[in-house]
């Protein structure tokens, strides 16, 4: 029997505010060498007497974020406790968003090869993140600093059906918030966290198979890997006569599968209540409206842009609409090309060589030394010929190391190819003189024998003679020969 | 109408609270008598009353994302009935199953 997977995904994503969700304390990045429990105050320690206060800032980026994945904006929005027993929040509760979230109903599109599918997002809500949690043999330790950290929930419809559309979805999702400038994207960093329900059915059954939730996949490797191991787990399980159970599931990555954290807990076990020191909070049209007008252009607006300004194939324009660091190098450089040079040549030059001289050197496009001009200036010396394909690149290697400009890295490492006519008239008129049988040869109509003439052109001008200009001068030389012999 | 002994006992778990058998009675009928009490709410005509989440005149309570002080580690730490390198120290918790 075949069966088809059905995926939901839920998202969690740091927002990147300078305080925190209902307190003023800094959000400070996680480097690893932050003192514990430095970052703390009254209100996120749930001190008697102390009141949380919602923040501005997140609640703006939550619309934004909202917006730009088509969700209707709840005009009234309400805070709510939510209860458990876990030491990562001081309150015994965390305060997030239940049955009136921030926005509700909206869509994300992904594109995948089998074509692009409309992703439904059930709810965008904000709530607050938790503490960490070191645990170890005399007990759990516990460090508050990240407890409170505005977190933006964003819940998707069960609509994926593939590992490669969960991929897609999370690293679309993923590049929308950076580009909203809502989250920094930094997965090692654990801005970004992702939870997935599955379910498998055998294909053309209406009905939903049981679900399983598999809890804290911090980067997409890990996504797509616990899910697909789910996935065939779940087939497997039903293949062999048993049924699946309601689970709650962590990620093994060194085992590569998943394992049973703890039965699903009830909704209704949390006990979710407005929370009442926080009044509701009201969005009104002219605010949804303002913020919608700040809005930025979204990657894959710009991958479309891309294609239809510039002509790309769809996986450039996704390659360079990744980052907008990137994107706007690119169009930096067409800006100062001004018409001169081929989009489809900036781009192989942009996701080619410049993307595994980053790799290489572990750096990024706000790093990068070779500025837009320069680059124009390179592909332009590449079309008129002066350099090699090969030799383009050394430059473009010379150029990232020290800043130079690609006439000056050219000459330093002498590869500008000759289009001198002098020159090559010179060194086509020495390798007849060198060579007599070879040329009786041609002469006689061996004109297989061209090829290896022009190559001791080549030799002689020690790679530096542009070889179709090289092959004229021959050409040239060898019918003035023909003629005077 | 009486909540079973389940209900009782799952409240408790939620609460973290171990009852014994007698307590389970006590608490069944204690429990009983308070849901019974709030159920006179439910006579009232609500039909036309949204619903509301907070009883004060107020909405969108807000503060600007202006970052402001905190406490000291020592500060922080000052009540906790066990600390450890500058952590909370809190019992062992059992994550996996």
């Amino acid at each position: 029997m075949s069966y088809e997977a059905i995926i939901g995904l839920e998202v969690h994503a740091q927002v990147q505010s300078r305080s925190k969700m209902y307190c003023a304390c800094p959000v400070v990045e996680d480097t690893g060498d932050l003192q514990p429990n430095t970052y703390v105050c009254p209100v996120c320690l749930a001190l008697p007497g102390s009141l949380p206060v919602v923040n501005r800032r997140a609640v703006e980026l939550g619309v934004q974020a909202a917006l730009a994945l088509h969700c209707t904006v709840a005009p009234e929005s309400v805070f709510a406790r939510k209860s458990y027993f876990y030491p990562d929040l001081p309150k015994g509760y965390q305060i997030s968003q239940y049955d009136l979230p921030l926005a509700t109903d909206g869509y994300l599109e992904v594109q995948t090869g089998a074509g692009a599918n409309r992703i439904r997002i059930t709810r965008v809500h904000l709530e607050e993140d938790t503490g960490k949690l070191i645990h170890q043999q005399d007990g759990a330790w516990v460090d508050y600093n990240r407890a409170g950290v505005p977190l933006l929930e964003i819940v998707s419809a069960p609509d994926l059906r593939t590992v490669e559309e969960v991929r897609a979805y999370a690293m679309m999702l993923r590049a929308d918030l950076v580009a909203l400038g809502v989250n920094s994207g930094d997965m090692e960093k654990g801005a970004l966290r992702f939870e997935a329900n599955v379910s498998v059915r055998p294909v053309g059954a209406a009905a939903l198979g049981t679900r399983t939730e598999i809890k804290n996949l911090n980067s997409f490797r890990a996504l797509a890997r616990a899910v697909e191991a789910e996935v065939q787990r779940q087939i497997a399980t039903l293949e062999s006569g048993r049924s699946i159970e309601q689970q709650t599931l962590g990620w093994d990555e060194a085992r590569g599968a998943t394992f049973v954290m703890r039965g699903k807990e009830h909704a209704h076990d949390y006990r979710y209540f407005p929370e009442p020191d926080i009044p509701p909070v009201q969005v009104s049209a002219a605010w949804i409206e303002t913020l919608r007008a700040a809005l930025p252009e979204l990657p894959a607006a710009r991958v479309q842009r891309f294609i239809t300004t510039y002509g790309l194939r769809v996986a450039e324009a996704q390659l360079l609409s990744g980052e907008s660091s990137v994107a706007a190098y690119f169009e930096a450089v067409m800006a100062a090309a001004d018409g001169t040079v081929a989009a489809q040549d900036i781009a192989n030059w942009i996701t080619g060589e410049f993307f595994r001289l980053f790799k290489e050197h572990h750096l990024s496009m706000e790093q990068c030394r070779v500025t837009p001009l320069q680059l124009v200036r390179l592909q332009q010396l590449r079309q008129m010929r002066a350099l090699s394909s090969t030799a383009a690149k050394a430059v473009l290697v010379e150029m990232f190391q020290t800043g130079e400009v690609p006439e000056v890295a050219s000459e330093r490492l002498g590869v500008l190819q000759l289009s001198d006519g002098v020159a090559l008239q010179n060194w086509a008129e020495r390798v007849i003189a060198a060579n007599p049988t070879q040329v009786a040869q041609y002469l006689s109509g061996k004109s297989a024998v061209l090829g290896w003439l022009v190559g001791q052109i080549m030799a002689t001008s020690q790679g530096r003679a542009n070889p179709q200009q090289a092959r004229e001068a021959l050409l040239t030389a060898l019918e003035r020969w023909r003629s005077t012999s | 109408m009486l909540l079973t002994r389940e209900e009782v006992t799952q409240i408790a778990a939620l609460a973290r609270l171990a009852l014994t058998d007698t307590e389970i009675t006590l608490f069944q009928k204690q429990l009983t008598a308070i849901l019974d009490y709030t159920a006179l709410l439910q006579k009232l005509e609500t039909g036309a009353v949204p619903p509301t989440a907070t009883v004060l005149p107020l909405h969108t309570v807000l503060r600007e994302d202006v970052p402001g002080a905190c406490l000291r580690q020592d500060e922080t730490l000052f009540n906790a009935p066990q600390t450890q390198a500058g952590y909370f120290l809190v019992p062992p918790i059992m994550v996996k199953e």
